[in-house]
């Protein structure tokens, strides 16, 4: 399968599509952006594609809370056509708002008994915050992921702060290795990542969670905002490298059909 | 208050909207954080309680909530609140049906209950946004209205008052309920009766002409009144309320600036001139003397006619660009002015030929210091602080929802502002060559699409010509409104496919004046006829009048041709944007506005376009009486090194990383020079560069100017020297000189004073001629005029504060290849330093008098020649990759641009002035300058044209080649200690550790 598809999902007050779209052809896939409308008329259209990506924005205009309308339209509309998508071996990347919807939906880590087991919440801050952050990865288990050691990726949202419902929750998710990505310091040591490193206070610095399967993938970070050495905030001063560290997720994504 | 809910209309949608009956409920819903997670709403009340001074023991416990009406059950209300409305890891809720007293408890020592709500009619888009949500689940839900809820601790009657009216409400927008929320339902609307009104002119005194005028809010003057009675007279026949007030619209200040645009007697120390038409003699013309000299090389596209300015990019793509004032309605409410002043000019550049994609946004504020005490501010304002954080998250939380990045921006603080802050919006975007232009063809459908209309900002275009006072904030409230980005958001997203499906022959934004203006201008030259029954409404009751004159938010109208709408209609369907035909551009020539059958206005439009009355006004500039400044004895190195420090901390200067870090500079993925630059990412970059084809590596730079400060000693100096600034900024980063369009805001105070518009006419003609010489075309520009504040002191006299004279130019600039970029931060020990350009004795209006509070001086002047090769000079070097850094030298002077360079490197720097030396130009007086003038005119002289570059020592020599006959003189060197130290004639005046300087610059506006 040279070019995997990609399926784009838009939704009103989806921002990030163009450029992620972008950073998916350039790792070699074949992307479409699909209407949440559109998706939902003929969930079958699915079927066509490799991977599905909800990329990053304020669908609904985040109002309830950021990507809850979204998340529920989904579960209540495609719950169905999504679990077969899975089960047939596919990805689903959730970027920023990406990854609240598929927090908040269940589909990243579905309900147990007492409802679901995570949410992404205000940043400590409570404001928006676009700045740069260092991140290290626990790849054992997530596809996104392979290979990669440490990213320095920006980020730039209000409700990014990761709270799991209590300890348990997250001792089984760090140890099932599905707490893929973490803020860290610049040198990749995690000892008291404080604010701005850890920019939204974010339990345990978890900047990103993959399934059971490591298939599904939700991160805070914007990895498409670094596919280009200019991209980089010092690229002036440090030189250029070859590509930007975020462009990698994308072709991991891409080798997983092709390898 | 709480009658005002029960009785007056809050939101309705047919399409599901069920009638009222027995089994309809009005629940409530409180959300609360859990324990454990943080209270937002508690802590941001506490914070500004804090700046108020209210009772330092306030405690505070907050919630949001939702008013949900339908019939719907108990059942229903469990499953609402847990499917939907609830995040249950972090928060929890009550809900009961309004007026229950369970919701009212007291929570333990908090007995004090307010809940504060939008006024209604205000936009909700949170509530608009469940209600869809709630639908879409299935649930029986008529209407939703959100509302905040605060518990505190008992407090004074003052305190209570201040807590109200000055924290948790802003009664422009929102109603405040104390104790338990009672009410029976959110009415759905109420029916509008029908009945055209005739506005009887023929037989009234000038006084009840005015009166009219004035009650009306037309701000129309006498003459504009005999002219429409006049009119109406020889038709023989009274005008209608909507005829009047399309011609109001139409003749605002706002929508024709009558004022600039208009005949004026001029005079100053040179002689009388009279102008026509003073903007098209002095700044349209620079632009078409540009072109015309450019000849095949000109780059412009369509100058000063449609929404936006549009020059060429490269070989597929032209740009865009518009800034607009959004002044008086951020005034009264900061956060619906800001938010709404960008979504407008958002829709102006996809208004803008057949629509250009917004690429980025900058946006500049003008304000009081936000220091000001309480005690001292007129009443009837706001404090500056509340105003700056209100406009901040404005901008912020529509620029960010939209997903166009903020990149460039600029504040500047001056008590004068105090009464009359400054919002300026602006939004550059990219257009397919072939869609840059368009034209309305016979026939074409009138189709409205996006929000609904309703009694939104009636009157803003007619109100924001005029003055404020006290008052403003009780008779305006009707001009200010709340924007939902999202709509227009969508509205964007359908706009952009139906252009590349050539769906339409025309477009334009409805802005000021709403329909009225949009459609009066798309049928100009043809005639349209507009059937105002059809037009979807937010809620039921509204007038034609108030219809066609609403300026309900994310609207924007198109042409159609007929054969297009079916395929329109469903691409708007397929993304639930609403699209409605609202009338047809028939070429009649008339203007007809119709509901139902009836006619209710029929004006030609060659009245409305052509029919006002030339106004001439008087325009004197009497040049202000220059003077030395102050002598003062030789300071040692610590108080110089303070005078930096005071300066790298005044609030002009300051660090904005507090503002900066709240928007999304990076979404559309084409960011290659970001607002903060350097080592910790956090230095004060010259402007901002981004790459708006992601395939292509053309870049474009985006910076501005602006010096109210110099306008006090010379309105002339004051614009020639903030174009310098823009452009500067742009070259600073790469930007190629000869590509480089320029905007003019001009916001002033009383223009009817013939002083106050000789100082602009003044400025206006400085635009002219450095415009023609440096080669850079003006492509748009707006005014806002009249900003002064007025209102009755304490012992009874009537005060007026005006702004000072600011004029912004925004600069868009192209970078062949954004490879070549320099950012400000210095980059290694041992390279070389120059300093680029000439100082002169320039600390007239410079900020290094400004913190030591003294006046006098000489304004800084540019010498345009010497201005233009410094830029292509210095282009060619960083094009050749001999600038390893780059910094434009403004407010601070020398002392200031090398600090910044320093600690936004992490380097220290060693400098020695004694090559530069000040040049004294034969224009300007001679003065004593003794050792002391000449120390501060070398470190803090605000002279233009000048930069500070870094350059590798094997470079040099192309370097001084590249630079030609420039003036360029070496500095000093970049060192690896923390350090920076400025000699001058053996004197050691500044030295400092970086970390003393970075945290003064750092720490004035750090804000929580």
């Amino acid at each position: 399968m040279p070019h995997p598809n990609v399926l784009i999902l838009r939704a009103p007050g989806t921002n990030c599509d163009q450029e992620t779209g972008y950073a998916f052809d350039l790792a070699g896939g074949n992307s479409s952006f699909v209407h949440i409308n559109q998706l939902i008329e003929s969930p079958g259209i699915i079927r066509d594609y490799q991977i599905l990506c909800l990329p990053g924005g304020f669908s609904y205009g985040d109002d309830i809370a950021a990507g809850r309308i979204l998340a529920s339209q989904m579960q209540s509309r495609l719950a169905d056509v999504l679990s077969e998508f899975h089960a047939a071996g596919k990805l689903i990347l959730g970027i920023c708002n990406g990854f609240q919807i598929l927090i908040k939906s269940g589909f990243l880590l579905p309900s147990d008994d007492e409802g679901l087991p995570a949410t992404l919440t205000w940043n400590d801050s409570g404001r928006f915050i676009d700045c740069w952050v260092n991140l290290k990865t626990d790849n054992e288990r997530c596809v996104f992921l392979q290979n990669i050691e440490q990213m320095y990726l920006p980020i730039a949202h209000a409700e990014g702060k990761f709270v799991p419902r209590n300890e348990q929750v997250l001792n089984h998710l760090k140890t099932n290795h599905q707490l893929a990505l973490s803020y860290c310091l610049a040198d990749g040591s995690d000892d008291e990542v404080a604010y701005p490193h850890n920019p939204n206070g974010s339990t345990a610095n978890v900047a990103g969670v993959c399934d059971t399967t490591g298939r599904i993938f939700g991160l805070m970070p914007h990895p498409e905002r670094f596919i280009d050495p200019t991209h980089h905030p010092r690229w002036t001063r440090e030189g250029n490298s070859a590509a930007g560290d975020g462009l990698a997720l994308f072709q991991n994504a891409i080798n997983f059909f092709n390898d | 208050m709480v009658d005002v809910v029960t009785n007056t209309t809050i939101s309705s949608d047919e399409s599901q909207a069920t009638q009222a009956n027995e089994t309809t409920t009005l629940w409530q819903v409180d959300i609360f954080p859990v324990a454990g997670q943080p209270n937002r709403l508690s802590a941001e009340v506490l914070d500004n309680a804090k700046d108020l001074r209210v009772d330092e023991s306030l405690e505070v416990i907050g919630a949001h909530g939702f008013l949900i009406q339908g019939p719907l059950t108990h059942q229903h209300l469990t499953r609402l609140t847990a499917e939907l409305l609830v995040e249950p890891v972090v928060e929890r809720c009550e809900f009961a049906r309004v007026g229950s007293d369970s919701l009212s408890q007291p929570i333990g020592e908090l007995t004090n209950l307010l809940h504060v709500l939008p006024l209604p009619g205000v936009t909700d888009p949170q509530a608009e946004s469940a209600l869809m949500a709630m639908r879409h689940l299935g649930f029986p839900v008529d209407v939703v209205r959100t509302f905040k809820k605060f518990w505190t601790s008992a407090l004074s009657e003052t305190h209570q008052n201040l807590l109200q009216s000055k924290i948790l409400c802003n009664d422009s927008i929102e109603m405040i309920v104390v104790g338990k929320l009672e009410l029976d339902e959110l009415q759905l609307g109420q029916t509008y009766e029908f009945s055209k009104r005739d506005i009887p002119l023929a037989d009234l005194s000038d006084e009840a002409l005015m009166k009219i005028s004035q009650d009306w809010t037309l701000s129309l003057s006498l003459i504009e009144m005999h002219t429409i009675r006049d009119h109406f007279e020889s038709l023989g026949r009274a005008p209608t309320d909507i005829e009047l007030e399309s011609i109001a619209q139409t003749w605002s200040e706002h929508c024709s600036h009558k004022t600039l645009a208009g005949r004026i007697s001029y005079r100053d120390e040179n002689g009388e001139r009279q102008f026509e038409n003073m903007l098209k003699e002095t700044i349209f013309s620079a632009t078409m003397q540009i072109r015309s000299d450019l000849g095949e090389n000109d780059w412009c596209v369509s100058v000063f006619k449609d929404n936006a300015g549009i020059v060429e990019f490269d070989d597929s793509y032209n740009i865009a660009f518009k800034v607009e004032t959004h002044n008086r309605p951020s005034a009264l409410e900061p956060y619906g002015g800001a938010n709404t002043g960008i979504g407008g000019v958002i829709r102006d550049t996809l208004g803008t030929g057949l629509g250009a994609k917004p690429i980025c946004n900058t946006d500049v504020f003008c304000f009081a210091s936000p220091d000001t005490p309480y005690e001292e501010l007129p009443p009837g304002v706001m404090h500056p602080r509340r105003i700056m954080k209100g406009v901040v998250s404005g901008v912020r939380d529509y620029g960010n929802r939209m997903g166009i990045p903020t990149v460039n921006g600029a504040v500047f603080f001056d008590e004068r502002y105090v009464g009359n802050p400054l919002v300026f919006c602006g939004n550059v975007g990219l257009i397919p060559k072939e869609k840059s232009f368009k034209e309305v063809q016979p026939n074409d459908l009138i189709v409205s699409i996006g929000g609904k209309t309703g009694r939104d900002g009636i009157h803003g275009a007619t109100f924001s010509s005029a003055e404020l006072t006290e008052s403003s904030d009780i008779t305006s409230g009707g001009a200010v409104q709340i924007g939902n980005a999202i709509t227009e958001k969508m509205l964007m997203d359908v706009l952009l496919i139906a252009r590349d499906r050539e769906l339409y022959s025309s477009v334009t934004d409805c802005g000021a004046g709403g329909y009225s203006s949009a459609v009066g201008e798309m049928g100009e030259e043809l005639g349209a006829e507009v059937w105002l029954d059809r037009v979807p409404l937010k809620y039921d009751g509204l007038s034609y009048t108030e219809i066609w004159i609403s300026e309900a938010q994310e609207r924007m109208v198109f042409a159609i041709p007929e054969s297009n709408w079916e395929q329109f209609e469903a691409l708007c369907a397929s993304e639930s944007v609403d699209a409605t035909v609202i009338g047809q551009f028939k070429p009649t020539g008339q203007l007809v506005l119709k509901f139902g059958d009836e006619v209710v206005g029929d004006v030609s439009m060659s009245m409305l376009h052509d029919g006002r009355p030339p106004i001439i006004r008087e325009a004197t500039y009497q040049p202000v009486e220059s003077s030395d400044l102050p002598s003062f004895d030789f300071k040692t190195t610590e108080q110089w090194t303070t005078d930096l420090c005071k300066i790298l901390a005044s609030p002009n200067v300051a660090s904005k990383h507090w503002i900066i870090r709240q928007y999304d500079h990076e979404v559309q993925g084409g960011s290659v020079i970001k607002p903060l630059v350097g080592v910790q990412n956090d230095g004060p970059g010259d402007a901002a560069v981004v790459r708006p084809i992601l395939d292509s590596r053309r870049g474009l730079a985006v910076s501005c100017g602006m010096n109210p400060l110099y306008g006090d000693l010379d309105t002339y100096h004051m614009a020639t020297s903030a174009i310098d600034e823009a452009i500067r900024n742009c070259v600073s980063v790469g930007a190629d000189p000869t590509r480089i369009a320029i905007l003019d805001n001009f916001c002033w105070g009383y223009t009817d004073r013939p002083e106050t518009l000789g100082s602009l006419v003044r400025a206006a003609i400085a635009c002219h001629d450095l415009s023609v010489v440096m080669q850079t075309p003006f492509i748009s520009g707006k005014d806002s005029l009249h900003n002064e504040f007025s209102y009755t002191n304490d012992e009874g006299n009537r005060q007026t504060i005006s702004i000072p004279s600011t004029l912004l130019i925004s600069a868009m600039g192209q970078v062949p290849d954004v490879a070549n970029c320099v950012t400000m931060d210095l980059k290694k020990a041992g390279n070389a330093l120059f300093q680029i350009g000439v100082t002169g004795d320039h600390l007239g209006g410079s900020h290094w008098t400004l913190v030591n509070q003294i006046s006098g001086g000489k304004v800084p002047t540019v010498l345009p020649e010497r201005a233009k090769q410094t830029f292509i000079h210095l282009h060619d070097a960083i094009q050749k990759g001999l600038v390893r850094s780059c910094h434009d030298m403004s407010e601070g002077g020398l002392a200031v641009a090398v600090a910044e360079m320093a600690f936004a490197g992490g380097l220290g720097a060693q400098i020695n002035t004694d090559a530069v030396g000040i040049e004294i130009l034969p224009s300007e007086p001679e003065s004593e300058i003794d050792l002391s003038y000449a120390t501060a005119a070398l470190l803090f002289a605000e002279s233009n044209t000048r930069f500070v570059v870094e350059i590798e020592p094997e470079n040099i020599d192309q370097f001084k080649t590249a630079m030609g006959d420039i003036d360029v003189q070496q500095l000093g060197m970049v060192i690896s200690e923390p350090q920076l130290t400025i000699h001058v004639a053996h004197n050691t005046i500044i030295q400092s550790d970086l970390m003393t300087l970075k945290n003064a610059w750092l720490g004035t506006l750090d804000w929580k």
